[in-house]
């Protein structure tokens, strides 16, 4: 499962860009901040790489190994 | 304590702090990111560690992190760090810099500490531009970029700071950049368990003042540049200095064991005085 915090998110699509499986979408709507939020979309493609957690600037992603 | 719910690395911050004031997608926090998995490989206990840093955004690093921190005046963290060490020789002592702060304004300290081969370990976010100050050219902004000081493009040759500093005799030195988070992370681990001067250059991305005036206007953008314009060294080493022209050598560039500054001083003491102890005389212990 993976949790974003969208109180430390800005909104900077690098978890979208560079996810290798594509996991994350960027939302269509802006948050109350004016940022758009990722989606994590297509979790079930996450290979739990926690390359996301490593280049997120903000911290905000955590990707819980639930399996 | 850890949440399971948020980042592994949110228990090493003052959580009250957050979010930090960079731009969104400033590569700072990534690189504060590798550090923790650099430090958690490296087996290291953060409540050992004091983090040292100058001015600049970079510099701005410890004051997020949950440990003993000195933010010094411009240019001078290498010169604070090396005073703590020598007092306080257990400590594992880290130093946020900046090309600015430690190429321009601090290039002397960084230098002499190399030179020195002192036990710190120097993480050099390396972005090409003086970011909080507004963009103006430092000391590696690549030759022909854009800043506010160089509107017509850099007319100055820039500092390669890792032969820079491998010159000067530091023991362990990389460059990775922040779209090489897990080399970066292996990187700063080795550079922590080296005893010596260890020197890390973590190319960056400043996308408000670097890349707006420099064809690129987002992080993604200049994360893009980087993953498409990098060679690692093994790679380069036998390539041609054409091919390699306006590239950016990533990799390990020295490793090597060399007697350390502080040891070589307590050995120097304790074989004069008898007393090792006594000459440590820490903040930590009160006296
Ligand atoms: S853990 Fe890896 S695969 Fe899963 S979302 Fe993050 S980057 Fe993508
Ligand atoms: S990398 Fe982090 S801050 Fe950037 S969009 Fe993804 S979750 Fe948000």
């Amino acid at each position: 499962m993976i949790k974003l915090d969208p109180d430390l998110c800005k909104g900077c699509q690098i978890c979208t860009e560079f996810c290798p499986n594509q996991v994350y979408e960027q939302s269509k709507t802006l948050d109350k901040k004016g940022v758009h939020i990722p989606i994590p979309k297509n979790e079930d493609e996450c290979s739990k790489c926690n390359l996301c957690t490593l280049m997120c600037p903000d911290q905000a992603i955590k990707v819980i190994d639930d399996d | 304590m850890e949440d399971v719910n948020e980042s592994p690395f949110i228990k090493y911050l003052r959580k009250d702090r957050l979010p930090h004031i960079y731009c969104a997608g400033c590569g700072n926090g990534t690189v504060l990111n590798t550090f923790f998995k650099g430090m958690e490989m490296a087996e290291k206990d953060l409540n050992n560690i004091n983090m040292i840093s100058g001015i600049g955004c970079s510099s701005r690093i410890p004051g997020y992190v949950k440990c003993d921190s000195l933010h010094t005046t411009h240019g001078r963290p290498i010169a604070f760090a090396l005073g703590l060490k020598i007092g306080n020789p257990d400590k594992d002592i880290v130093v946020f810099t900046g090309d600015g702060d430690a190429a321009a304004i601090g290039g002397n300290h960084l230098i002499h500490a190399a030179r020195r081969n002192i036990d710190l370990t120097v993480i050099c976010i390396n972005n090409s531009i003086y970011g909080m100050t507004g963009g103006q050219i430092s000391p590696t902004s690549p030759l022909g970029s854009f800043g506010s000081t160089a509107p017509y493009g850099a007319l100055e040759k820039p500092f390669d700071l890792v032969d820079l500093v491998s010159a000067a005799g530091a023991t362990y030195v990389a460059r990775w950049t922040t779209i090489h988070p897990l080399q970066l992370s292996n990187a700063i681990k080795k550079a922590l368990k080296n005893k010596g001067f260890s020197f890390i250059e973590a190319v960056s991305q400043c996308h408000t003042y670097y890349g707006r005036r420099n064809r690129m206007k987002s992080p993604l953008e200049m994360l893009r540049w980087m993953k498409e314009n990098t060679i690692n060294k093994t790679k380069a080493d036998k390539m041609e200095p054409e091919e390699i022209n306006g590239k950016l050598i990533v990799g390990e560039f020295v490793n090597k064991i060399q007697e350390e500054f502080s040891e070589t001083l307590y050995n120097l003491i304790e074989e004069k005085s008898g007393n090792r102890k006594k000459a440590i005389k820490s903040a930590y212990q009160g006296e």
